[in-house]
């Protein structure tokens, strides 16, 4: 009868031996390869250190100037560079300049890793059924696991730093683009894919010629995904020591500092649409062909 | 000109997990229905044999399900065949391996798609090139022979258009300028001209004829409209339920339908175009009365046409070096074009 009202747990011993078990060996593990891992990531800290003090010593002006052009280039709206220079410069007149350029190299660098990483991994997915059975719940994984959680073995073999930070934010923000591209690649019109064997494409080529620039738009809205994810990442990067306005905001948290708070969380959200609306216009542009359509 | 035929021998098409299974209890005369319901395999080719000539249009023809748009993926292997072979130039395409097949593709065969399958982010010039950038001929050259067959399907100017920015019967101009500039000797059409409408069609089989005059490429055109068939067709094989019921040439086939099924199928076809003089024609000529000269290849319309306008009742028929070789009347060539065959 007990069994029906108890649930039968593990005892406490047995428990505690378990928990102290996997600890022990995780430890054990550290021990032996933490050096190695961290050096493994130098070289990207470096490159990354050296991309934050290149946006930081660049004076504002010659900064500005090159976002703006990149947002035109991006695209091509006036309205948009306008809105960009005028966010850009009341960040900087808020005393917030640092913090911001801090914050754009962290995203910017996750934003590339993600899709270095990313796009291989799709279209890999989209070519094999059993490796995207076995990559889905990965991902599911990924999204859904409170960060704190990956953040504990994170810290104990990298400690805090710079490295730990970006390799969190790339664990949450890197799905979408993995998951966009293999999505975009399966729904490739078949005809044309029929269409593309028939001429003797060989796999490589029907990848480059028909199965890339057609999925393009929808590994263009992952890659607009993954940088708001990104986005949304600095401010639990900052518990790893992570400095930009994310640190500023957790500051806030922590004294109750309601200005400080929103002035650099509105300075994330203005960053986070400058990216969006850039890269949402830049992928339109890329399937321009499918808007003039005959009367 | 093309000088190789396609053979196509003993062709079985068994859609479904394990198809080689049925192969030997098909061949033993189990029935489509059979194989569906007891062992929910779908049998799509039975039997087929056809010799497909060099240089000539083979038709295929038959309703949807019949099995033809499955018979002619089996020429460049888009699907592969439970059993039986594909022969061109004494090689047999079921047999090829991957590269092998994949040169095949590229060199020897262009084909154009019911829906026209093009590439939406591509213009049409970048379209027309496909072919030969997956040939791996150099960018100019491509686009110089690109050009030409453009210009030849009636599309100059259009170059940098996409094709959603072109109608239905200009988008399949830019499939036929795709598939002709590879310069292959077989061109497959799967119901290229289905989707158009009629006089766009009419239009379209009248470019294709005209080219085919002059290149005399192995063609081998899907259709389900009679009236194509017979209009384009050297030679044409009807299909039903993944059978070959007839082969021959349109004449061949209105004259004497093999069934049923195609008696029916043929009793609304125009007989005055798919009717020659040589049929009814007696083989006596009539001794000087004939004012007019038909040949033995013109249709019966032509001949009908001419007598009446000539005021004649008869006609002598010369052959096509002039020699006469008898005589038709006007009365015989009416009573041709009106009758259809008893079945």
């Amino acid at each position: 009868m007990s069994l029906f009202t108890e649930f039968p747990e593990m005892t406490r011993t047995e428990l505690r031996d378990f928990k102290k078990g996997i600890d022990g060996s995780f430890k054990d593990f550290i021990h032996a390869y933490g050096e190695g891992i961290e050096n493994f990531f130098k070289p990207l800290l470096h490159f990354l250190k050296w991309f934050e003090d290149l946006l930081v010593a660049t004076p504002w002006p010659i900064m500005l100037a090159i976002i703006a052009l990149l947002v035109w280039g991006g695209s091509r709206s006036w309205g948009l560079v306008a809105g960009t220079i005028i966010s850009m410069l009341v960040i900087g007149y808020l005393g917030m300049w640092e913090d911001a350029m801090f914050t754009l190299a962290l995203t910017t660098v996750a934003t590339i890793i993600c899709i270095v990483i990313g796009i291989p991994i799709g279209i890999l997915m989209s070519k094999s059924d059993r490796f995207q059975a076995v990559i889905t719940p990965i991902l599911d994984i990924m999204q859904t696991i409170p960060a704190f959680v990956y953040l504990i073995p994170i810290v104990m073999i990298l400690g805090i730093g710079l490295v730990p930070g970006l390799i969190a934010v790339i664990i949450y923000a890197v799905p979408p683009i993995v998951r966009l591209t293999n999505l975009g690649i399966r729904l490739v019109d078949t005809d044309i894919l029929e269409a593309a064997d028939a001429f003797g494409a060989s796999p490589r080529q029907k990848l480059w010629t028909v199965q890339m620039p057609l999925a393009l738009p929808n590994i263009f809205a992952g890659v607009n995904q993954t940088i708001m994810m990104a986005l949304a990442m600095v401010v639990v990067a900052s518990l790893l020591g992570v400095h930009g306005l994310g640190l500023e905001v957790l500051k806030a948290v922590n004294s109750q500092y309601i200005t400080l708070g929103f002035m650099n969380g509105l300075a994330i959200v203005a960053i986070a649409i400058v990216f969006d609306r850039t890269s949402q216009k830049f992928g339109k542009r890329l399937q321009k062909h499918s808007e003039v359509i005959h009367g | 000109m093309a000088s190789h035929g396609i053979e196509i021998k003993d062709l079985f098409k068994i859609f479904g997990p394990h198809g080689n299974k049925f192969i030997d209890a098909v061949k033993g005369g189990m029935t489509k229905t059979e194989l569906n319901e007891k062992h929910g395999h779908v049998l799509g080719l039975k039997d087929i044999n056809i010799s497909m000539p060099a240089g000539q249009i083979q038709v295929v023809m038959g309703l949807s399900g019949s099995g033809k748009s499955t018979l002619i993926r089996h020429i460049n292997r888009l699907i592969e065949p439970t059993a039986g072979s594909v022969q061109y130039e004494d090689v047999d395409v079921c047999q090829m391996s991957t590269s092998e097949l994949q040169q095949f593709r590229r060199h020897k065969t262009a084909m154009v798609f019911q829906k026209f399958a093009l590439l939406p982010h591509r213009t049409v010039i970048g379209n027309t090139v496909y072919g030969l950038e997956l040939q791996g001929v150099n960018k100019d050259e491509a686009r110089s022979r690109a050009l030409k067959w453009i210009d030849r399907v009636g599309l100059s100017g259009f170059e940098d258009h996409y094709p959603n920015q072109l109608s239905g019967g200009m988008q399949q101009r830019v499939g036929l300028a795709r598939a002709l500039s590879n310069d292959a000797d077989i061109l497959l059409m799967d119901e290229a001209f289905s989707a158009l409408d009629p006089l766009i069609r009419t239009d379209m089989q009248s470019v294709l004829l005209d080219i085919q005059e002059e290149l005399r490429k192995t063609i081998v055109f899907i259709t389900h409209d009679l009236d194509e068939a017979l209009r384009l067709g050297d030679r044409i094989a009807i299909l039903r339920d993944g059978e070959v019921i007839q082969q021959g040439t349109g004449e061949e086939i209105v004259l004497n339908p093999a069934d049923s099924y195609i008696a029916d199928f043929i009793k609304e076809v125009n007989r005055g175009r798919v009717i020659s003089v040589e049929t009814i024609m007696n083989k006596t000529p009539i001794e000087g009365a004939a004012n007019i000269v038909l040949k033995s290849s013109d249709m019966l319309e032509t001949a009908a046409q001419a007598m009446a306008q000539a005021q004649e009742t008869s006609a002598n028929v010369c052959d096509d070096s002039k020699k006469i070789i008898g005589s038709i009347h006007l009365k015989d060539t009416i009573n041709a074009m009106v009758t259809a065959a008893r079945h």
